[in-house]
């Protein structure tokens, strides 16, 4: 361990993720995600939303390399467009939660006595209900459209944001120059801003990576029950829940998206999983 | 599999006279509380069908047939006899007479919450003229009572215990049906055994019956394929070609008496003041740009019924006249124009998440799109649709009804002044006066043109597109005889039997 | 120590209350109207809305409203279900054998996956099986479970047509069949549950195997496999089996897809479809019970943990 001092952590944690080639696989994966995403409507071979009745339930071909769907639209075009829907999921759904989590985390494990009891009941609370029914009691309050369903998503994983935080806010608070720095005086925002923030990045990166790729599911599994995105705009859980009525006829209707979700989350949880290691060594 | 068709082989060689035959009945949906005045459910009545007689019955004509009542005459317009069947006895032996029916007309009426008040509303006085007779005097001549008795409303509880139970009614239901209540377990299973006192026994040839939920098309095809259920009810129209595919397998396919449409807010609040709830022009323009049958071949395989009235083509009181197409866009874009509305016009449908409305509002957008219309699809859970509804929360609203054997049951509500489910606050005096005169003539050919007239009225204003009329599809094993299709799409249970 | 676990016990009341609290709350966030679904085809009828409201106790002020509920729950009285007018205790005790038998055969089926998994991974540490186990283990976490369990519906049933293709039959009708109901969503609940499983177990086993102990049983020319079995996997089970509880109380709720795409009539199942139905009492009284289990299994994988395992006290 001596050897290394010379480098920053950050660059040793950075080292570490490269060192992994499967992390830097997923990472690359989600660029590439991302990537057909942003250039959706120069990838996509058909458009989307346009319809043909005459060409509705179409196995896979040359012309339409996943099938048509139900409404004789291109399969793989909505799968390309359906990635903006899940990508934007994913992530502006962890954001809010992380938004909401982080400072409320790092007040409890701050600020201690009863802020703390009372935040850390209330995740609790929120913990013990299952995730899907606040997800979805939120989303049917809300509306269901995709903004609603990452605002749900986001709320209902909230808590575990929190919980992150509060933990690392504690372990960094026992700091001596956390003490140091309260000690002399500094006010007590600064301490935590400057101080504190800084030590539980690594821990909610990876909670959030993580995180990012179960809100993928989420919000699938909202979708599938109706309570995401808004036809004709595809994504990928709502043409999951739109095939499933035809799984024994038209089954390519719900092999691709599906596959397309599984390999969009796996590559997060790729990377979630090196960031853990590099970041974190403890936890091996 | 072919260990079970050997234990059932078994079975029929060991168990000769007394074989312990089950019928297994698959729902679309779970049904709600088990208690005829309180129910609300389509898929209850269905398990109400096996449970509890009425006093008449609908045949596969849609006549108005014996029941527990066995012959009934007008006295006047307003006064209604009834002769009841003798000898019949309820689950728990008490005596089904002219006391039970007074009982259980006015439990109808008269409990708090009841969801039949309205359809027999117009029943005034419930006199006992003998045990076997009973006199029913009305308010105002209303011809679609009988068609109410044939339901729900119609009915009949043992006094005693249905007065003991009060509220709890619908955990342990006792009626007259051929098969009595066993269990319920919510979302699992309805599980009912024969009534050996049943009046008509000799029609029974089940010992049990069990009705379990299956929401799902896929899940449900498969355990029909399998073996694992009798009889389906509402097969997808998607799922049918499957369903035929297999020699072990029969599809029976009649007129359903709901229909499926287009709900316009009129007047119920800010949300009508959409340019669309605004013009009948602009409805028009829109109506002319749906190509029904197309609709009806992309979501439902073809299955389905186009149509433009509430009323399904296997009632006496379908128009033939009212047209359900062609497609005429170059009208519906003229339409447009005359409107004098700059397309393109934005509409908002409020659409309930099932799958196949989802999809049907798809094909409805695209199709507007063409003449100038801007849908927007607004998916929301069944309940926030109703709430959305009846608060006038909404410009457009695709919904549909699941029919009842009186005309008068898909219209009046919907369409009268103040009508229950009127939720487009629609309000035409024309309509209003002819929905009010066929209730009180019960001649068909005078009721017929009463309607015509009506329709007449009503199209000119469009408050509602109808789309199609839905088909019962009732997929069941081959070995199964005397399935009756009636329109109602209840599964009655009497003369079905299972064959080897 | 003690006052620790007093404490803890303690918090089970006010976090439950709190609970109760959050379902009541989010339930009046909901927009449609209760009143209005009940009436149904009498929506536009005024009259019949306001009785409805009073019967109900709708028309009440909501802390009134609560307060009404909670008493009678306090008095283990969870009311009456709107929609099927059945007692929603009756509905829970129908509906938690089930929910306990597929949690049950999901967690073996976690166990049985995620524990032999994560020896191997820590035995070939980054190696290839190291590699394997984990990609296993991740996959089973990125797939979602209601298409897993669509595509096994597909596959195994439809296709192949070996088990049956959803629905639930009570072991005591008919074991088999019971068994051959629950396999499925089973495996498709379990097999998330065998990836967290695998990398706890492979972390315990790392630490396992670098002990002292180990060392010794090596030394003493023990076989390799015995040393593995007998002693590095025997201290760590203890964190794997509180792990397990803890998992075992998200099974319980987490199971609301899985039940919907088999038509398992399980608790998840029952939340969702009186949320869809607005079935408050059911709704509340089915998410206070789940709580209650997930709070009581969270306490016994804390007891677990401390009491059993007391080096692992200040760690």
């Amino acid at each position: 361990m001596t050897a290394l001092r010379t480098s920053s952590p950050r660059r040793l944690a950075m080292r570490r993720f490269l060192g992994r080639p499967v992390a830097v696989a997923g990472l690359i994966a989600i660029g590439l995600f991302v990537v057909v995403a942003a250039l959706a409507p120069l990838l996509a071979p058909f458009d989307p939303i346009v319809t043909s009745w005459t060409a509705i339930r179409k196995a896979p071909s040359w012309a339409h390399w996943m099938g048509t769907d139900e409404n004789g639209r291109d399969v793989l075009s909505r799968v390309v467009f359906g990635a903006r829907a899940s990508m934007m999921a994913g992530v502006v759904s962890v954001a809010i939660a992380a938004g909401i989590g982080v400072p409320a985390g790092l007040l409890a494990g701050f600020a201690g006595g009863w802020t703390d009891t009372l935040l850390s009941r209330a995740v609790d609370a929120m913990l013990a209900c299952p995730f899907l029914i606040l997800a979805i009691a939120l989303a049917a309050f809300l509306g269901p459209n995709l903004t609603n369903a990452m605002i749900a998503i986001g709320v209902s994983t909230a808590p575990r944001f929190m919980r992150v935080a509060r933990a690392a806010t504690l372990d960094a608070a026992s700091n001596d120059y956390v003490e140091a720095a309260r000690a002399v005086g500094n006010p007590a925002w600064r301490v935590a801003v400057r101080h504190i923030l800084p030590n539980i990045v690594p821990p909610v990166l990876v909670q959030g990576t993580l995180a990012i790729a179960s809100a993928i599911i989420a919000e699938a599994s909202l979708s599938f029950l109706g309570l995401g995105q808004q036809p004709p705009d595809p994504s990928w859980g709502s043409m999951l829940n739109a095939a499933q009525r035809f799984l024994t006829q038209a089954p390519w209707l719900a092999v691709f998206p599906g596959m397309a979700i599984f390999l969009c989350v796996l590559s997060f949880n790729l990377v979630g999983d090196g960031l853990r290691d590099a970041l974190d060594p403890r936890q091996r | 599999m072919r260990r079970f068709l050997l234990a059932a082989a078994c079975l029929l060689t060991f168990s000769t006279a007394t074989q312990a035959q089950t019928l297994r009945i698959a729902l679309r949906e779970d049904p709600d509380i088990l208690d005829p005045t309180l129910a609300r459910s389509y898929v209850g009545r269905i398990v109400f069908a096996g449970l509890c007689d009425k006093l008449f019955d609908l045949n596969e004509k849609l006549e108005i047939v014996p029941q527990l009542a066995t012959a009934y005459e007008w006295a006047d317009a307003k006064t209604l006899i009834l002769h009841l069947r003798q000898g019949v006895v309820f689950h728990n032996g008490e005596k089904f007479d002219a006391a039970a029916v007074k009982f259980s007309l006015e439990r109808h009426l008269t409990m708090p919450a009841s969801f039949r008040r309205s359809e027999i509303g117009t029943i005034d006085q419930v006199e006992i003229v003998d045990s076997a007779t009973v006199r029913i005097v009305l308010k105002a001549a209303t011809s679609p009572l009988l068609a109410q008795l044939t339901d729900r409303a119609g009915m009949m509880y043992p006094p005693k215990a249905t007065e003991a139970a009060g509220k709890d009614f619908g955990q342990r239901p006792i009626c007259s049906g051929p098969f009595q209540f066993v269990e319920r377990v919510a979302q699992d299973r309805i599980v009912l055994e024969r009534f050996p006192g049943y009046w008509d026994a000799k029609a029974v040839h089940f010992d049990k019956v069990v009705y379990r939920p299956m929401p799902d098309s896929t899940v449900l095809t498969a355990n029909l394929r399998a073996g694992s259920i009798d009889l389906a009810e509402r097969v997808l129209p998607t799922d049918v070609a499957t369903i035929e595919a297999d020699a072990k397998l029969r599809i029976v396919s009649s007129p359903a008496l709901g229909y499926e449409g287009i709900t316009f807010n009129l007047a119920n609040g800010d949300r009508s003041k959409a340019p669309i709830d605004q013009s009948a022009l602009l409805r028009q323009a829109f109506e002319a740009a749906l190509d029904r049958k197309a609709l009806v071949d992309v979501v439902f395989a073809g299955k389905y019924q186009p149509n433009a009235q509430a009323i399904s083509p296997a009632s006496p009181y379908y128009i033939p006249d009212i047209p359900t197409g062609p497609r005429d866009l170059a009208r519906a874009k003229a339409l447009v124009r005359q409107s004098g509305i700059p397309t393109p016009i934005a509409v908002s449908m409020n659409v309930p998440n099932t799958p196949d409305r989802a999809q049907l509002a798809e094909v409805i957008q695209a199709m507007v799109r063409e003449a100038g219309f801007e849908l927007k699809i607004n998916l929301i859970e069944f309940a926030s649709s109703l709430q959305a509804a009846a608060q006038g929360n909404f410009e457009t609203y695709l919904i549909g009804w699941s029919g009842r054997a009186d005309p008068d049951g898909n219209l009046y509500s919907f369409m009268h002044t103040g009508g229950g489910q009127n939720d487009a606050h629609y309000s035409n005096p024309v309509v209003d006066d002819m929905l009010d005169r066929a209730r009180q003539i019960s001649d068909v050919a005078d009721r017929r043109a009463a309607y015509a007239k009506m329709w007449q009225a009503q199209r000119a204003d469009m408050p509602l597109i109808y789309l199609f009329s839905p088909v019962n599809i009732v997929g069941h094993t081959a070995k199964l005889t005397g399935f009756r299709a009636v329109p109602d799409g209840m599964i009655r249970l009497q003369g079905l039997a299972l064959g080897k | 120590m003690k006052s620790h676990l007093g404490n803890r016990i303690a918090q089970i009341v006010p976090t439950l209350l709190l609970v109760s609290i959050l379902v009541f709350g989010l339930q009046q966030l909901m927009p449609g109207d209760p009143a209005v679904v009940l009436a149904g085809e009498e929506r536009g009828d005024p009259r019949v809305l306001a009785q409805i409201r009073a019967e109900l106790w709708l028309d009440r002020s909501l802390p009134l409203q609560y307060l009404h509920w909670i008493g009678n729950v306090l008095q283990g009285n969870l009311g009456m279900s709107w929609h099927i007018g059945q007692p929603v205790s009756q509905l829970i005790l129908q509906k938690l054998p089930v929910t306990l038998q597929l949690g049950g055969m999901a967690f073996i089926v976690a166990v049985a996956i995620g524990v032999p998994a994560g020896v191997v991974a820590a035995v070939h540490r980054n190696g290839f099986w190291d590699y394997v186990a984990n990609a296993i283990g991740l996959a089973g976490l990125s797939t979602p479970n209601f298409w897993l369990g669509i595509m096994l519906i597909l596959l195994v049933s439809v296709n192949l047509g070996w088990l049956p293709p959803s629905g639930f039959v009570p072991p005591t009708e008919d074991w088999r069949q019971s068994l051959a109901t629950t396999i499925m969503p089973a495996f498709v609940l379990g097999n998330a549950i065998a990836a967290i499983l695998m990398r706890h177990t492979r972390s315990a086993m790392l630490t396992a195997l670098d002990a002292d102990y180990v060392r010794t049983a090596r030394a003493k020319g023990l076989g390799e496999f015995r040393v593995i079995v007998w002693h590095a996997l025997r201290n760590a089970s203890m964190p794997i089996v509180t792990l397990g509880a803890l998992e075992l109380g998200t099974l319980l709720s987490g199971a609301v897809l899985t039940e919907q795409v088999f038509s398992i009539p399980g608790f998840g199942k029952a939340i969702v479809d009186a949320v869809f139905n607005r079935d408050y009492p059911v709704v509340q009284g089915v998410v206070l019970v789940t709580a209650f289990l997930y709070v009581v299994l969270n306490l016994l994988a804390d007891i677990l943990y401390v009491v059993v395992n007391p080096r692992l006290r200040s760690g």
